[in-house]
């Protein structure tokens, strides 16, 4: 079985939203969507104060609670480890925005510009009217881990089948592999460091790892 | 501090939700008064005007409700999809109930058959409880989630319907029978005690600080107008007091208001997200790991 993780380690992030950027590029989402977004966060009180760049997306959950809700199982896992959405299927109910507690879904009820109701040439070009009115995320850049399947290579590995924000981190501090496969970057890494997963609590399980030490 | 750490600093804290707006409110206000109007219509013993008036109430309640969400959903001609997920969502669940109160309910206005209501009504119990775990299926929104929402769903919305048939009776049949009257007051008491035991919860076990801070802010309000005055007007109505019927429908009323106010106010105004969080701050250059970060909630 593969099951594909991504590994953020929060020790090399210094919050420069490349990947913010790259996702946005790769993924054409509207002004005011993003479905990267690199939070900053400070604790502590005075003068011990630290900050934290927190790179969050979609989780891509093992037990996802998104699909657990969703009426119309437009939402669903794939056998990879992948929760991607069906866009001809959802309503647009909002159960499943509702349902993450990562904050990673959002819907577009009217297609949005960057300057005004007119569309510029490049966003005409890539404008999808399947995405309005319907549940929209993070797909951990799907379309290039279905090359993968049918060109052998990598993901993780080779660049053309790895999600455009983890090739554009300039920190390398993302990483993306098969955790099932004990020799993958991600597999040794969490290996070697100390980690954790957001809310996990929740039992959702989510497939992001966060690494804050080595072991 | 610059206004882009600012506002990233802002996106990790819980924050109220903005997409279940007004009209996804109003399917639980209505279809949950609605739901349990029918249940309690079925043990009321009801002539046949009063109980047309329940079931058909109880029906354009739901109805309404329902066709408030379909107004809100972002593809509404594609509605039917709602059925594809028998298995495991509860919002699939209300849809596939609510045609069958719908049919039950249809069923008894046409035939006036008191077995018919008692399906009718069940049903309704059903169409409430679907609602209360859509509410609770939704673990983005801590409020939502805490496992005493679903007994609190079902019991306001048994009250309202206890309420609305307080009134029903009222304009219907010269005033609400002493056994009526005794069931709005145990379910308006029943509330009372599961609201408590919902907002001691939460506070016990955590919740982002706008939630407690807007369901504390209400609860006052709430308990004057939800539970104390409709309790008077009830015990008033059956100490014999002169416009019994008057006091009975004022106290329908005031639990229905009472019901609404607390389910507006959970769907839209304390429905804070989870947030973001890190449970460790990692290590940076040669510092050391620090405690975790949770903004917009205590710590418990």
């Amino acid at each position: 079985m593969t099951r594909y993780v991504m590994t953020i380690d929060l020790r090399r992030c210094v919050g420069c939203q490349t990947c913010t950027a790259a996702c946005k590029g790769a993924n054409a989402t509207p002004p005011g969507i993003q479905w990267r977004r690199v939070l900053d966060i400070e604790s502590g009180e005075f003068p011990d104060v630290k900050r934290t760049f927190l790179p969050v997306a979609c989780m891509h959950c093992a037990n996802p609670p998104c699909e657990e809700v969703c009426p119309t199982q437009a939402t669903t896992k794939r056998a990879d480890g992948l929760v991607v959405i069906d866009y001809d299927l959802c309503i647009g109910c909002a159960n499943c925005v509702m349902a993450c507690p990562y904050d990673a879904r959002s819907i577009v009820h009217e297609p949005h510009y960057a300057y005004n109701d007119t569309a510029m040439a490049s966003e005409a070009k890539r404008f999808d009217p399947s995405r309005i009115g319907v549940s929209m995320k993070c797909t951990f850049c799907k379309d290039r881990i279905d090359y993968a399947a049918v060109s052998g290579m990598i993901p993780g590995v080779d660049h053309e089948v790895t999600p455009a924000c983890v090739n554009s981190c300039i920190s390398g501090a993302m990483g993306f592999g098969d955790i099932e496969d004990p020799e993958s970057g991600v597999s040794r890494l969490l290996a070697e460091t100390q980690h954790f997963r957001m809310h996990e609590e929740l039992g959702t399980e989510p497939g992001v790892y966060y690494i804050w030490d080595k072991s | 501090m610059k206004l882009s750490t600012l506002r990233a600093a802002e996106l990790a804290a819980p924050k109220q939700q903005r997409n279940w707006d007004w009209r996804a409110a109003t399917n639980f206000i209505c279809g949950g008064a609605g739901g349990g109007l029918l249940f309690c219509a079925a043990f009321a013993g009801l002539g046949p005007v009063a109980m047309q008036a329940a079931v058909l109430l109880g029906l354009v309640l739901i109805g309404c409700g329902l066709t408030c969400v379909w107004f809100e959903i972002g593809r509404p001609w594609r509605a039917l999809n709602v059925y594809r997920h028998i298995a495991t969502s509860w919002m699939t669940r209300e849809a596939i109930v609510a045609l069958l109160v719908f049919a039950a309910g249809g069923l008894t206005l046409l035939t006036n058959q008191a077995a018919l209501l008692l399906l009718a009504g069940g049903l309704g119990l059903g169409f409430l409880y679907s609602q209360a775990r859509i509410l609770a299926a939704n673990k983005g929104i801590p409020a939502w989630r805490h496992p005493r929402s679903i007994p609190l769903m079902v019991a306001t919305g048994l009250a309202e319907g206890a309420g609305f048939l307080a009134c029903v009776m009222s304009l219907a049949s010269g005033g609400a029978g002493f056994a009526v009257l005794t069931g709005l007051i145990v379910l308006i008491g029943v509330r009372a005690f599961l609201w408590k035991a919902y907002l001691d919860a939460l506070v016990a076990d955590g919740a982002p600080d706008g939630t407690l801070k807007v369901l504390n802010g209400m609860a006052p309000r709430l308990l004057l107008v939800g539970h104390i005055l409709p309790a008077l007007a009830v015990m008033a109505a059956m100490a014999g007091m002169p416009g019994r019927a008057a006091l009975a429908f004022a106290a329908g009323i005031l639990a229905v208001a009472g019901g609404w106010f607390l389910k507006f106010t959970l769907v839209r105004r304390a429905a804070y997200t989870q947030g973001l969080a890190v449970p460790r701050i990692p290590v940076r250059g040669k510092g050391t790991a620090g405690a975790g970060a949770k903004p917009g909630w205590k710590p418990v």
